[in-house]
Parts: C-alpha cells; sequence; structure tokens
C-alpha cells in the first residue's frame, strides 16, 4: 500500500510537469484558437537562452527574466514573420507550418548547444528530499510557479481589457476588427505571452528532467492530453487536467497497462475526451451558426 | 542524354576496365588499392561519435604513410549518415553500388545496422566491426557477413550478474532498462545467468525513451524490496535514476550499464555524491586514467594523435576507442596475406588469436571464431568513487551460452 501512496504522490510530482506546459497550450488556444505543436520546442530553446546566461554569469532571477522578455519577443516574430502570411491558408497550413516549425527550432536548438544532457539551477533552495524524497523542494516550488502564473493568466484574460480583446480577436476575427481591436497584433501578442508562458514552463521543468533538446517531446504529449481533460480553453481546467494525468498516468503504469502502455494511456485520454466530452470537464460547450 | 549517373557508369567502367583483365573480382580491391567503406553520425543527435570516423580517417593515412598492406593503399571512405537509418542505407547503397568498396567496416548505430544487415548480408559484403553494443552481430548463423566489436550489452549484464551472485547470492534484483533492443539485451543477459531462478528473484521495470521521468519506475522497483539494482537506461535516464535512488533513501548494490557512465552527463548531473558505489564496467583503458601515464599502448595511441590528430581530444574516449578497432581491422587485413577476396577478409576476421590490442584494458583480449562473432567477452568492473571510476578486481568473462 506504500508502493500505491507513493504512485500518487510521484504522480502529483510529475503532473506538475504538465500543468505548467499544458497552461503554455491553453494560452496560445485561448489567443489564437490554434494548438502549436512546436509549443514544446520553443520552450527548450527558450530554456536553452536562460542556460546560457546562467553559465554566463548573471543571476538566476535576472536571466528567468530576460528570458521571458526574449522568448515574448521570439514568439511575436514567429507570428509576424511565420503565421502572418499564411492567416487565411487553411487549417492544414496551418499544421505544416507548426510541424516545420517543431522541426526546425528542435534542430537548431541542438545545432546550436549540442545534444548532451545539461544540468539546470534551481532557483528553489534544496532542503532535502521531501516526503520520502519523492517530491523535491524544486517540485513544489515549480508548481508554486504553476499556479501563479495560472492565476495571472485568468486575471488577465478575465479583468483586463486587453485580455477580452484578445479573447474577442480569437473569437471572431471579423467582428473584433469592427469594433476597432488590431486583430493581427492581438494574435501576436497571444503568440508572445504563449511563449513566454511555455518559457516558463521549461525552466521550471528542466531541473528535474534535465536539459537537452529533446526535452519537452514526451511531456508535450501528456501535457496536450492534460489541457483536453480540463478544456482546451481553461486555463484551470488544463492544470487540473496536468495533475490528473500525471496521477493517472503512474497509477495506470504501475498496476494496470505496464509501463510500455504509459503514453499510450496519454493518447487514449486524448481521443477519449475528443469523443465524449470535446469541450473537456471545465470547458465552455461553444456552438457556433453556420 | 548524358547525366551524372551515365557519367558515373562510364568513368566506373573505364577505370574497372583493367582490374577486370586482371581477373580480380573483389570490388573495390585493385592491385594498389583497396576500398573500405564506413558511416558515421557527423551530424545529429550523435555527432559526438564523429570523432571515432576522424580518428579512422587519419590511422587509415597513418597506414597509408607506412607503406600501406600488402603493397595497396587504403581509400577509406566515410559518409555522414546523421544516426538516421534511412541515411545510412542510402549511404551504404552508395558506398556499395556507387563506390564499390570491398567492405564496410566500423559503421555506428545500433539502429543505423539493424537497417541495412540484410542488405549487407544478401550482399555479401563483410559488415566488420560495428560501433555498437547489441548482442545480434554475434548472430553468425543468421547473419554471417555481419560481425560486432565491443563487449555485447547481453556479455556485460552476464558479468554484472555473476559479480552478483558472488557478493549476494541471495540477492533481489531490480532490473529498470529502457523498452529497445539495447535495455532488452541486458534482461536476456541476466536471464542466462539466472536461469530458471530469475522470476523469482527480479523484478523488471521498464520506460520508454518518451517518458519525461523514471519516478514512477523507481517507486515500483524500490517498494518490491530488492536489494540490488541494475540500471540499463540511457544517460538522461540513468542520472535522473542515480539521484531519485538516492533521494528516496533507498541503497541497493547499483549496477549501472557503461552506455551511461560518462562524467560530464551522467554522475555531474545526477550529483556526484549520489552515485558513490556504483559499479559499472569497462574494457577500453580510459585516456583520462593516471595509471596509464607510461602504458606502451597507450604511448602508441598518444603518439598517433599526437602525429595525425594533434588537436584532437585526448580526453575524448571515442579516439582510443578508433584507435583500438582500427588496430584489430589491420590484424585481419594482415592474416588475408594479399587475398582480399570478401570470402577471405570474412574468414580472417572471424580467426582471430588472442589478438592484445594497445588500447584495451590488460587481460583482455580480441578473439574469433567461425562460430563465435563476440570479439570481446571480458571486461574489469570498476566503481565510482565521487570523483573518478576506479577499477577493481579480475576481468571477468561473460557467459557462454
Amino acid at each position: 500500500m506504500d508502493g500505491f501512496a507513493h504512485q500518487i504522490i510521484a504522480g502529483i510530482a510529475t503532473g506538475g510537469i504538465y500543468a505548467s506546459v499544458a497552461l503554455a497550450l491553453v494560452m496560445i488556444y485561448q489567443a489564437t484558437h490554434h494548438v502549436n505543436f512546436a509549443q514544446g520546442e520553443m520552450a527548450t530553446l527558450s530554456t536553452f537562452i536562460a542556460w546560457s546566461m546562467v553559465e554566463a554569469g548573471i543571476p538566476y532571477w535576472l536571466a528567468f527574466l530576460g528570458t521571458v522578455v526574449v522568448s515574448f519577443i521570439i514568439g511575436v516574430l514567429v507570428e509576424r514573420l511565420l503565421m502572418r502570411p499564411v492567416q487565411n491558408a487553411p487549417v492544414l497550413t496551418h499544421v505544416g507550418v507548426f510541424i516545420g516549425l517543431l522541426l526546425i527550432v528542435g534542430n537548431m536548438t541542438g545545432w546550436i548547444f549540442g545534444y548532451t544532457t545539461k544540468v539546470f539551477p534551481s532557483p528553489f533552495a534544496s532542503s532535502g528530499p521531501l516526503m520520502g524524497g519523492l517530491v523535491s523542494a524544486h517540485e513544489l516550488g515549480s508548481t508554486a510557479v504553476t499556479l501563479v502564473v495560472l492565476i495571472l493568466v485568468f486575471l488577465f484574460f478575465r479583468y483586463t481589457s486587453l485580455g477580452l480583446a484578445m479573447r474577442a480577436a480569437a473569437y471572431n476575427p471579423r467582428s473584433a476588427r469592427l469594433v476597432g481591436i488590431r486583430v493581427g497584433w492581438m494574435l501576436a501578442l497571444g503568440w508572445g505571452l504563449a511563449a513566454a508562458i511555455g518559457a516558463v514552463a521549461g525552466m521550471m521543468v528542466a531541473p528535474v528532467v534535465f536539459l537537452d533538446p529533446t526535452m519537452m517531446t514526451g511531456i508535450l504529449l501528456y501535457a496536450f492530453a492534460g489541457a483536453l481533460i480540463g478544456g482546451i480553453d481553461n486555463p484551470l481546467g488544463a492544470v487540473i487536467g496536468g495533475f490528473a494525468v500525471g496521477v493517472l498516468e503512474n497509477l495506470a503504469g504501475a498496476y494496470v497497462v505496464g509501463t510500455e502502455l504509459k503514453l499510450t494511456v496519454a493518447l487514449a485520454i486524448i481521443i477519449g475526451v475528443l469523443v465524449v466530452r470535446p469541450s473537456g470537464l471545465l470547458g465552455r460547450v461553444v456552438t457556433s451558426r453556420v | 542524354m548524358l547525366n551524372r549517373r551515365t557519367l558515373l557508369t562510364a568513368t566506373a567502367g573505364a577505370l574497372a576496365a583493367p582490374a577486370v583483365a586482371r581477373a580480380q573480382e573483389t570490388p573495390g580491391v585493385t592491385a594498389s588499392e583497396i576500398r573500405i567503406g564506413n558511416t558515421m553520425p557527423y551530424s545529429g543527435p550523435a555527432s559526438a561519435y564523429g570523432s571515432i570516423g576522424r580518428s579512422h580517417q587519419h590511422f587509415f593515412r597513418m597506414i597509408n604513410d607506412q607503406g600501406g598492406i600488402a603493397g595497396r593503399k587504403i581509400n577509406f571512405i566515410t559518409y555522414d549518415d546523421g544516426y538516421s537509418p534511412p541515411k545510412t542505407v542510402e549511404q551504404t547503397r552508395r558506398l556499395v553500388e556507387q563506390d564499390k568498396v570491398a567492405f564496410l567496416f566500423n559503421p555506428l548505430g545500433t539502429a543505423s545496422n539493424s537497417a541495412i544487415l540484410r542488405y549487407v548480408n544478401q550482399r555479401k559484403v563483410p559488415h566488420l566491426f560495428l560501433s555498437t553494443g547489441a548482442d545480434k552481430w554475434g548472430n553468425y548463423q543468421d547473419t554471417p557477413w555481419t560481425i560486432g566489436w565491443q563487449p555485447s550489452y547481453r556479455t556485460e549484464a552476464q558479468i554484472y550478474m555473476k559479480h552478483m551472485l558472488e557478493q549476494r547470492p541471495n540477492a533481489k534484483l531490480a532490473l529498470l532498462y529502457q523498452n529497445d533492443d539495447f535495455g532488452k539485451d541486458y534482461v536476456t543477459g541476466v536471464r542466462d545467468i539466472l536461469g530458471s531462478r530469475f522470476d523469482s528473484i527480479v523484478r523488471t521495470v521498464s520506460h520508454e525513451a518518451t517518458d519525461p521521468t523514471i519516478d514512477s519506475q523507481v517507486v515500483s522497483l524500490q517498494s518490491s524490496g530488492a536489494d540490488v539494482l541494475l540500471t540499463a537506461t540511457t544517460p538522461k535516464f540513468a542520472a535522473q535514476t542515480i539521484r531519485r535512488v538516492a533521494d528516496v533513501g533507498w541503497k541497493p548494490l547499483h549496477y549501472l550499464t557503461n552506455v551511461s557512465i560518462s562524467v560530464g552527463t551522467v554522475m555531474e548531473p545526477a550529483g556526484p555524491e549520489r552515485g558513490i558505489g556504483i559499479i559499472t564496467s569497462a574494457y577500453l583503458k580510459d585516456p583520462t586514467d593516471p595509471g596509464w601515464a607510461n602504458d606502451a599502448g597507450m604511448n602508441q595511441w598518444r603518439a598517433f594523435m599526437q602525429k595525425y590528430i594533434p588537436d584532437g581530444d585526448m580526453k575524448d574516449g571515442s579516439f582510443p576507442f578508433a584507435f583500438g578497432v582500427a588496430s584489430t581491422l589491420m590484424q585481419v587485413l594482415k592474416q588475408c596475406e594479399g587475398n582480399f577476396s570478401r570470402e577471405s577478409i570474412m574468414r580472417q576476421a572471424a580467426n582471430i588469436k588472442a589478438l592484445e590490442v594497445p588500447t584495451l584494458l590488460p587481460g583482455i583480449l580480441v578473439n574469433t571464431a567461425p562460430d563465435n562473432f563476440h570479439p570481446i567477452r571480458h571486461m574489469q568492473l570498476q566503481k565510482w568513487s565521487g570523483t573518478t571510476w576506479e577499477r577493481f578486481g579480475g576481468v571477468i568473462e561473460g557467459a557462454k551460452v
């Protein structure tokens, strides 16, 4: 029974990782109504930028801030330079651009920084292992960071006029434009914010899984499952979904389907949610008239 | 129409004509030259191994400077496959069909070599001394044109089990392995030694290369009550395992695959103090080990490096590896005594008797036979002291299976 409890605790710790990445996915979906497949690779690149800054002797929190700003700019640039020319193209074109972006950013990161595993520092002082060594101070700290980001995202979309304008631009670009919202820039802003949140997620994940160019590949799928469980347009749902996937994955892997099929569990969740309840647990059901 | 291919064919035909006239039948072998083919990941995720290919190019330059072999110069043709199996297939076909090499030497990568295994065996092209530790290269019955070099992962696992049974006859073993050819070789090696006891004393748990963490696996293994742990996984996961095992306060006798013993990418990320006491194995002389400062074999290697690769990283273990495997090939070519038909090359590759190789640990000899395609079957154990790997005990032989 001890093992069972430990699996749950370890699952919550891993779930924190998924939650932070799921939040970035929700962010870009809210702002653009797309799921960016290159989100993980962009976050990894951001983390490498942070790593270079820390290696160069810049204090952690300064590097953290710098990375968030740089990532925001990269996100905006990607939208301006790559997405804007195809904004009226069919969805498949967008998917093509996302996949191209995934490959380019992923390989570029490897080319620049190499493929060897690197240690990424944690800002949370390690007071030694907690809860029988299953949770580290860093994992608690990063969960706190995820929750802070969640609250900020929520407040931003709910209570600021910019947030409202961004939501409007994503839901109904034409009407938004008619009421004077600069839709193009709202999309660019959405990309910037998503890249910035991705960067935060990357910096929180890297101390746990170690930094290398493929760091996010596996995580992104689980995060996607988490985001779908909670509802792809609901930040709180994404965070809850992330934690749920972490625990489910551990329990299923240890007691039900075996470790070989852990990833399959994530895929089954994705398909299951899409078939049974596409809006997720907390998502809104959107009906559009055609 | 005159295009590149017809031009190439015509040129090749013109060049080959005199050789055909002398009834020389082996492709790539003329009166003055032997062509050897190779693929390496000079780019891509495994590009660090590119130094092996680089070493070979200079090694054969050294051989040519010394007069070549049996009156012939070696023409070593090596292509980048980016560690991508489809590319390996493409480049290998180019080597065999266009460049017409006599044989392939030391292509790198388990997946890459698996992709060309059928092709080279169908065409009966010797596929010698691969840079991969998979056990299947020793399958002389089904793939008689393919032979490995380094100790296989299966042999390595057998050696750990022999040591474990000696140290703890009543051990309960936890086995963490990556769910692919590499990890499964360890399961086979453990089974070779434990036999019917396997099911009662071993708890195996696998992970996928795509898993973000192995925390759940460590929890399962620890709660099985095992007092010995064998970790057969790639560097990133090995570092995670060492860290997590220490953090949860589990103190098993820990064996670690020698694929994941890099100080910089495994031990330091995991925390050097967390890994104290971990046991792994070695078969090559470590260029950073001061014990080899005056070693004759290593001096031979250092002289080569100084003269031919003066800017090479003397700490990069790929260079002594490459030097060792290329030395083994030279022994094979010497034994051919001028008969460089593909059959003869393969016959001699399977006829190496107790060969001492300059960069192999003392007591580890290269031996092959028509029914032994595992050239190196011995290893020595080493233990992590917190700063370095320290060898201990004698050389241990893998099981005869």
